[in-house]
């Protein structure tokens, strides 16, 4: 039994992770349909945030709280700035969107490694989180647990940003119907720019929180940037319910995949698992219904 | 609608664009070096300077590592051009980049010999790069010295190995566990072809020396997700976790080995692919405590390695530590310096000819090269990593041990290769 439940925690913890290095493409793959091979830099761009900060603010406790806005407005005015430069001229060729930014992709992590050094740095965990809590035999690591409350407070954040504020409105409208905005006299290009900041800042963020879990390289973003777009692909673009149910479910079927068998088959098992699910269902697991004729 | 569905399928075309692109690339890469061999170019001896090559990953995801051991290479290239050179002629390196990648360092290493004509090559880390770049040095009858640890079983006549085989680092860790009494491994290595033999060999000895294994896990090279790992490691009731793996997976692992509660205390591991400099980007928060084995570290000492370091921080800065790989490739440059010059001649027949019995008075202590393997005899050492992040020595061999690849001295290895 105590076996289950530490299983299920750890599946949880790793769709935590998964949910927040996905969070950011629903907006700019999801929401915007913008292939930007690029997120995963900015995942890193996040990580450099804090250990940058870490190397002058003294308190491991304290530069990571100030480090998680910093690093969203640093990601986030990254991907402004790539969307202002570049994709901003490619939306109606995905194809051509997917080479420049993936060769963006490429051009950051050589930065990095000139800036920082090729050598993997690390930052200095508060203890808090470096400890664990035990509850009925089930071991729950603190660094987890803060994943978990990081990932939900930004699903929470950005629901209400979409649902309730002016922004969300405008947003959900260029999405829907971009031309129909257009005409109701919403600025697109700008819109498009904001939630490229936001979806690119929130890839800062989930770079904060792989700290605690990863190294920190020139080269980390390339690990998990599959798994993200995995996670909306699936989940179904447009939505983000369907990849916060995503997550956690491909979260919890690796650990117990991975539990019984070996970490290699439990990937394979969950990749074909994703391909005949999306057999089934090729517009994944929620889709936006429009009136729209398109 | 459709514009979205239109976007998702333009993923995948792209992406399997972006894979065939990559795989040409590497097809490119292979035919280059195949239509440039056979032509069995002669080292260039004839001016007053003589070229060496050096080949290291000095990008890409192996360049954490091995641009250290490139330095070393340069320091002790200049240390013997100071003290004249060999035979009189002085050395001139010329580095070329394997970029991680297996394929270019089998170019590269060709370009080494049929353009630069270099009289030897030193470096390749991981034993992917060294497999890839065997029949090169083999075809054109040039020299490779090889300055990591490896997994055995492995003799190429165009290669001296002067990193630990086996027996002077697995075994003699195995020996150093079984002694402190913890006899119930836990096995836990990256998925490729070091740690599954390495792990085979292990399961060997366990069977014959009455150890259990009582579980192996293996994550993909790059992994970063560890939880379940270490929750199977924690239920499986073992005394320690043999570790064999390697680069950014560590990192991963001994974050999550902590937050789970476990440490030195608890559950010790022994790594063999964590040397001083990893230490650094791992964190010794995570570390403290912890074994290695290896035959050399920052903290050995003895003469040597106190000019070593000292000429290794006043090159590279005063807060690079110096490692085991680094130190092998260094000694690999004067155990050749010295075959040279005992052979009278940059020949390769007459230095692997005069190769045997070569002594240096390495950082390590002092090696000797076995001419009938192209081994060299190392010191076996268990360390165990400080609050500083240095790695001080708790156990050794003694005395230099016999390099055995293919392990023939072991009754319990008789099943193996």
């Amino acid at each position: 039994m105590t076996v289950v439940l530490n299983q299920s925690f750890t599946g949880i913890s790793i769709g935590a992770v998964l949910l927040l290095i996905a969070l950011g493409l629903t907006l700019t793959f999801g929401q915007m349909g913008v292939i930007n091979m690029a997120h995963g830099e900015f995942i890193m761009a996040g990580a450099y945030t804090t250990y940058v900060l870490q190397q002058s603010v003294s308190g491991a406790g304290v530069s990571l709280l100030v480090a998680l806005p910093l690093a969203f407005l640093v990601a986030g005015a990254m991907g402004a700035l790539l969307e202002w430069l570049l994709i901003r001229r490619l939306y109606t060729r995905p194809l051509d969107t997917l080479l420049v930014t993936w060769g963006v992709s490429l051009m950051l992590q050589q930065l990095a490694r000139d800036v920082f050094g090729a050598p993997n740095v690390q930052t200095t965990a508060p203890d808090l989180l470096t400890g664990h809590i035990t509850v009925g035999g089930v071991t729950l690591a603190g660094n987890r647990l803060f994943i978990l409350g990081l990932a939900l407070l930004c699903v929470l954040a950005l629901t209400l940003i979409l649902r309730l504020t002016p922004l969300g409105r405008r947003i959900r409208a260029v999405v829907q119907n971009r031309d129909l905005a257009e005409v109701s006299g919403i600025a697109t290009g700008r819109v498009d720019r904001t939630t490229f900041f936001i979806g690119s800042g929130l890839a800062g963020v989930a770079g904060v929180a792989l700290t605690l879990v990863g190294p920190i390289g020139p080269t980390m973003g390339t690990n998990y940037i599959v798994d993200a777009f995995l996670v909306v692909v699936v989940g179904g673009i447009a939505q983000l319910k369907g990849s916060v149910i995503t997550a956690f479910a491909l979260g919890v079927l690796q650990s117990v995949l991975e539990y019984s068998t070996t970490v290699s088959v439990a990937k394979v098992v969950v990749l074909v698992a994703i391909v005949v699910f999306l057999q089934w269902r090729p517009q994944g697991l929620y889709t936006l219904r429009t009136r729209s004729l398109a | 609608m459709s514009g979205l569905s239109i976007s998702r399928r333009g993923l995948l075309t792209g992406l399997s664009v972006l894979g065939t692109s990559a795989a040409l690339g590497a097809c490119g890469a292979k035919t280059g070096s195949d239509t440039s061999s056979a032509s069995g170019a002669k080292a260039d001896t004839s001016g007053d300077t003589v070229k060496v090559g050096l080949l290291n990953s000095l990008s890409g995801t192996m360049a954490i590592s091995e641009v250290t051991v490139h330095n070393a290479l340069l320091l002790a290239v200049k240390e013997i051009n100071a003290a004249g050179g060999v035979l009189g002629k002085k050395l001139k390196p010329v580095s070329q980049d394997g970029a991680s990648d297996w394929p270019t360092f089998a170019e590269k290493a060709q370009t080494l010999i049929t353009e630069d004509r270099v009289v030897a090559t030193f470096g390749c880390w991981t034993s992917a790069s060294r497999k890839a770049v065997k029949p090169v040095f083999e075809r054109n009858k040039s020299l490779l010295f090889y300055p990591v640890q490896y997994e055995g079983l492995e003799q190429s006549p165009y290669i001296f190995y002067v990193g630990a085989t086996t027996n002077q680092q697995i075994v003699p860790a195995l020996d150093y566990l079984k002694k402190q009494g913890l006899t119930r491994l836990y096995l836990v290595g990256s998925d490729y072809v070091f740690p599954r033999t390495a792990n085979k060999e292990i399961r060997a000895y366990a069977k014959a020396n009455g150890m259990e294994v009582v579980g192996e896990d293996y994550a993909p090279l790059g992994s970063t997700e560890f939880s379940t790992i270490v929750n199977k490691v924690k239920d499986a009731g073992a005394d320690a976790v043999f570790n064999t793996l390697n680069g950014d997976s560590n990192v991963a692992f001994f974050k999550e080995y902590k937050s789970a509660g476990l440490g030195a205390k608890s559950l010790p591991v022994l790594s063999v692919s964590i040397a001083e400099e990893e230490v650094k980007s791992i964190g010794t928060q995570y570390l403290e405590g912890q074994l290695t084995a290896w035959n050399y570290y920052q903290t050995t000492p003895g003469a040597a390695n106190a000019a070593f370091v000292k000429a290794y921080q006043a090159a590279y800065g005063k807060d690079k530590p110096t490692s085991d790989p680094m130190e092998a490739a260094y000694t690999s440059v004067h155990l050749w310096a010295a075959m040279v010059e005992k052979a009278g001649s940059f020949d390769v027949d007459d230095v692997k000819a005069a190769a045997d019995g070569i002594t240096f008075d390495a950082p390590e202590g002092k090696v000797t090269v076995d001419g009938a393997t192209q081994h060299v005899h190392k010191t076996a050492r268990i360390g165990k990593v400080g609050a500083d992040g240095l790695i001080t020595e708790v156990w050794n061999s003694g005395a230099p041990i016999k390099p055995d690849p293919y392990l023939k001295g072991y009754d319990w290895a008789a099943g193996l290769s």
